[in-house]
């Protein structure tokens, strides 16, 4: 039941991009079409869950016995970055196919924001290590969630009459506000 | 006047958040109120500036192969000096900036200034570089924060000139998108114009 709440409230009531802005970047970046926004999707739910895990022992395991928690960025952010450089050097090895289809988001995520977000935030709300992997996993479903919704409004806007100035850039970020505005509803479900 | 055009880039013409789109998620998420904009702004020049003069002397040191992690290693120890200051001097900024103090780590203007401009040019050269793209960032966020508190919460630095409530929706999470999609057709306009 515990579980149900924590993924209910990651993924629609306190949605990590609509409501929190993190992974804005790739959110703008890789939202022009479902198909790969699918890809960017798995792809960080797949190394978010991974990334939190890693970090909370680390964290758990070696900075807190040796009182190093001022090295909790730094630590983090390599750590990231080496998994993320690990799962593409595997993937390759094990399964060609997936590394296709995820290959090319896989380099970007590492400054992907919401991954070394949601690992802070996991340790700053003290979860134990089974409520983080979860926490981890929803967050990762809510972005995939997030960017795929967005994606296909994006891809009906390419089919409107948009005015000369709002074109590009300025109309999808009023249609992501009017997108966080509908995520606002899910206010109080939890 | 390379060093004037240098410095004045980063306001308008190469301005890091409304023409180069980069930085985003703290841009929309710490500017509820001009101050936490401003704060956030200039903590972020603070990085910046270190951390292009600090990559600009390593340039020649640093293999070409695994730069990439070297440069996050450079950065990620500026934003923990910075951490550990703000947790001394200024806790309540600390505070209500939160988790985006650490995210400086993976905030795009940072690792794209050493990339594309630290990484070529002179130490003196990339702290202007620095300077200018961080006071133009700073000046975005604060422009943003404030248009979001005028209308959010009917106030300016703090200072409220109207009573009773405001537009709240300007404070919370879709205003941020729909503020700043407005400000970019803006700026798009003014640029155009003076081209």
């Amino acid at each position: 039941m515990e579980y149900l709440l924590i993924f209910i409230s990651a993924i629609f009531v306190n949605n990590i991009v609509l409501t929190q802005f993190l992974g804005i970047c790739p959110f703008l970046g890789v939202s022009k079409k479902i198909s790969t926004s699918l890809g960017m999707g798995a792809a960080v739910i797949f190394v978010i869950t991974l990334a939190t895990i890693v970090t909370w022992l680390i964290q758990h395991y070696l900075l807190n016995p040796f009182n190093l928690g001022f090295l909790q960025t730094i630590a983090f952010i390599l750590v990231i970055a080496a998994l993320v450089q690990m799962v593409e050097i595997i993937l390759k090895k094990i399964s060609p196919s997936l590394y296709a289809a995820l290959g090319v988001f896989l380099p970007l995520i590492t400054t992907n924001c919401c991954v070394l977000g949601v690992a802070i935030l996991v340790i700053q709300k003290d979860f134990g290590l089974l409520e983080g992997t979860m926490y981890a996993l929803a967050n990762g479903v809510g972005f995939t969630l997030a960017l795929v919704v967005f994606a296909g409004l994006r891809e009906q806007l390419t089919l409107s009459d948009v005015p000369n100035g709002m074109k590009g850039v300025p109309i999808a970020l009023v249609t992501a506000g009017i997108l966080a505005l509908a995520f606002m509803g899910f206010a109080g479900l939890v | 006047m390379a060093n004037w055009n240098n410095l004045t880039k980063g306001f308008f013409k190469e301005n890091p958040v409304f023409v180069l789109l980069l930085g985003c998620c703290p841009t929309l998420a710490t500017t509820t109120s001009a101050i936490n904009g401003l704060s956030m702004g200039l903590a972020t020049t603070f990085v910046l500036i270190l951390s292009n003069m600090c990559i600009s002397l390593l340039k020649n040191f640093i293999p070409n192969k695994v730069h990439i992690p070297c440069y996050i290693v450079v950065i990620a120890s500026f934003v923990t000096v910075l951490q550990l200051l703000m947790q001394a001097y200024l806790p309540s900024i600390y505070e209500t900036l939160g988790l985006f103090i650490p995210l400086i780590v993976v905030n795009c203007i940072v690792l794209g200034r050493a990339e594309a401009f630290a990484c070529k040019n002179s130490i003196g050269a990339s702290a202007i570089d620095g300077i200018s793209m961080g006071l133009g960032y700073s000046m975005a966020l604060t422009i943003l924060g404030s248009i979001r508190e005028i209308l959010g919460s009917g106030s300016i630095f703090g200072w409220k000139f109207i009573g009773g409530d405001a537009i709240l929706v300007f404070v919370l999470a879709p205003g941020a998108f729909i503020a700043m999609g407005y400000l970019i057709a803006i700026m798009n306009r003014l640029l155009k114009k003076s081209k």
